[in-house]
């Protein structure tokens, strides 16, 4: 389940990007909204986010990207709470979303407790709100989050920022393990994941992985639009054969 | 009239709340449990109110400032919180909070700051309470309040230059709630003003609240009377909050808070973002918000670092829809101008945030009706001297 930054590095070097996803056989596409104060995002994400921004980068653009794919593989939007309440608010978001064709969102400063009356509009509007449980979440929390999932339930692996790390902790079998005897929906892991080993290794313990800042990186590292779309396909390939699919 | 909504903690009216990372609730759920449970312990007020009699110098003098008062048209009072250790009214909130920090076992303190003077208060608080600090600053900031930066790394703490978007405070509250949800477990994140999710912008008007306590009793002993108007600038809101909460239920005492408006309010260069925000979420809260129509933030704009800042604490969007506080705003030349004339007028040197109370009151703010006007001077301006005289020469 791959994470792209919509309109990154430009818009139309990003629909290649999603449709390399697309080729490279992934499950999902988590296409990102750029937002000028992503708190629950790191380095690489966020300075993505700036340029798309800088570029002059609209949510139109995003949609535009996830229209080009959304025919060929679910696309989950990750956009933060203002991107979601915009000007027109809640419904406004779920209309155009879904008619680009994106089944989910997640909206990462959107906790529990927070979430209403936004979470219902949009679930029932047809846009699954995909919540996200941390290591430092609480069991009871955990078990209400799960009551209330729609699409999937996103684990984040480490207590931080998104990211690449060197290792996942140690605990994260666990918390899984007990997400997923909750949950009556996949459960799925990211944040963190930078390596194909690591994929693998998340792979076995859950229904799904998510890579974000490592691609992010790629494209960012990458010199024009050819190298960007090569370095992502040759990354899921890698990923994909670890992860013995 | 009740100011926070009843029914929902953090929320005050339809702002507030707590829009953050998953990863970030437990520890604002511990923090909203500490605090209650301090604020009921006899022993934590005790050594509280002890450090701020002899540590910080409170009660800080109300002083009325009788050429000011020529100059606006009727008695204009001082509350002298550039009296206060260190500099500004920053240092009630920065030891509250590392007090409370090491009351609930946490070894390492981050704070953000635009001014400098939130993080000399909390780098002052760490010292003297022997905690770990480090403080993440803008490096515009950096750049404009050199004094300050010096202070804190005298004070053993650790400044971070922020290098993202304008390298100012937005960035450096962004960098410091990062640190935060990595470091949740270990760290408490002492906050700088009445911002950020629930409970801060609660907590951080419960320690500023003494300002507007000790005023209002000291106010009534020299006059007699309350005052017209309460006036404080506004930049997170926590020296207006602060001065407000304890002349809230007097109805008729006019509340008025100064924002900046850099080049102007109908430029794209200010931080009057209650003037001129819209209805969105930074830093953890709903409030009125420099944000163009998709929700992104914009950069503000002020001479003053303090001042320069998108958004505003959310119970001041809830005073200004309520009508109970009324909120204008003074340029960053009327600002200067008001810096250079308090400080010949009354030997006071103002912080560049103060001056723009202090401008409102020489400019749109001249009265004569009767009745008396009691203003916070949030802090001295001795940091923004540079900054000041830089201007003379360009
Ligand atoms: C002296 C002084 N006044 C005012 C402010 C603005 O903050 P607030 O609106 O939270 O009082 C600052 C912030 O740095 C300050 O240093």
């Amino acid at each position: 389940m791959p994470y792209m930054m919509g309109g990154f590095p430009d818009p139309e070097t990003s629909i290649r990007i999603a449709n390399a996803y697309a080729d490279s056989g992934a499950d999902l596409i988590e296409l990102g909204v750029p937002y000028s104060d992503p708190l629950a995002d790191g380095p690489v994400i966020h300075e993505a986010a700036t340029s798309a921004l800088a570029a002059g980068v609209r949510f139109e653009d995003v949609l535009e990207a996830c229209r080009a794919v959304s025919g060929r593989l679910p696309v989950v939007l990750m956009a933060y709470t203002n991107m979601v309440l915009g000007s027109q608010g809640p419904a406004a978001f779920a209309e155009r979303s879904l008619a680009a064709g994106a089944c989910g969102v997640i909206v990462p400063d959107l906790p529990l407790g927070e979430d209403e009356p936004t979470r219902d509009l949009l679930n029932s509007a047809g846009l699954s709100v995909v919540p996200l449980i941390a290591p430092t979440t609480p069991e009871k929390r955990q078990t209400e989050i799960c009551r209330l999932a729609a699409g999937f339930v996103y684990v984040v692996s480490t207590v931080g920022t998104t990211g690449e790390r060197n290792e996942l902790p140690a605990e994260l079998q666990g918390l899984v393990a007990g997400v997923s005897a909750e949950a009556d929906v996949p459960v799925a892991v990211g944040f963190g994941i930078g390596t194909a080993e690591q994929a693998a290794e998340v792979g076995r313990i859950s229904d799904g992985v998510i890579i974000g800042s490592k691609l992010v990186r790629l494209v960012a590292d990458a010199d024009g639009g050819d190298q960007a779309v090569a370095a992502v396909s040759r990354f899921l390939e890698q990923t994909r054969r670890a992860m013995g699919g | 009239m009740k100011v926070e909504s009843p029914h929902v903690p953090g929320r005050f009216g339809p702002y507030g709340g707590r829009y953050v990372p998953e990863t970030l609730i437990p520890a604002l759920d511990e923090l909203v449990a500490a605090w209650a449970e301090a604020r009921a312990d006899p022993a934590f007020s005790e050594q509280l109110a002890g450090l701020q009699r002899d540590y910080v110098g409170r009660p800080t003098p109300l002083y009325l400032a009788s050429r000011l008062s020529q100059r606006v048209g009727r008695n204009v009072y001082l509350k002298r919180e550039d009296l206060a250790h260190t500099g500004a009214h920053k240092i009630n909130n920065a030891l509250g909070q590392v007090l409370l920090a090491k009351r609930m076992g946490k070894p390492r303190i981050i704070a953000e700051t635009g001014a400098g003077q939130h993080g000399v208060a909390a780098a002052t608080a760490c010292a003297l309470l022997d905690v770990e600090c480090v403080v993440y600053m803008g490096s515009e900031d950096i750049r404009r309040q050199r004094p300050n930066v010096e202070r804190m790394g005298l004070l053993g703490a650790e400044v971070v230059p922020v290098e993202a978007g304008a390298r100012t405070l937005k960035e450096a509250v962004s960098a410091a709630i990062r640190d935060w949800v990595a470091n949740v477990e270990t760290t408490h994140y002492v906050i700088g003003s009445v911002v950020g999710p629930a409970p801060f912008p609660t907590l951080v008007r419960d320690l500023q609240r003494v300002i507007g306590d000790e005023a209002r009793v000291q106010a009534l002993e020299a006059e007699g009377a309350l005052p017209a108007r309460v006036i404080a600038c506004v930049g997170g809101g926590s020296n207006a909050i602060g001065t407000f909460t304890a002349f809230v239920p007097d109805e008729n005492v006019a509340l008025i808070g100064v924002e900046a408006a850099g080049d102007g309010v109908d430029t794209d260069r200010h931080g009057a973002s209650l003037s001129a925000g819209r209805t969105s979420v930074l830093h953890g809260s709903m409030s009125s918000v420099i944000a163009d129509d998709e929700g992104q933030i914009l950069e503000a704009h002020s001479i003053s670092a303090g001042l320069d800042y998108p958004g505003v604490g959310p119970e001041h969007a809830y005073l200004r829809d309520t009508g109970r506080a009324e909120y204008v705003s003074v340029t960053d030349l009327e600002a200067v101008s008001a810096f250079r004339e308090l400080s010949r007028l009354e030997g006071i040197i103002p912080a560049l945030e103060s001056s723009h109370a202090i401008a409102w009151l020489l400019g749109q703010g001249r009265s004569t009706e009767p009745g008396y006007d009691l203003v916070c001077l949030s802090g001295r301006g001795d940091k923004d001297l540079a900054e000041v005289i830089g201007l003379e020469d360009a």
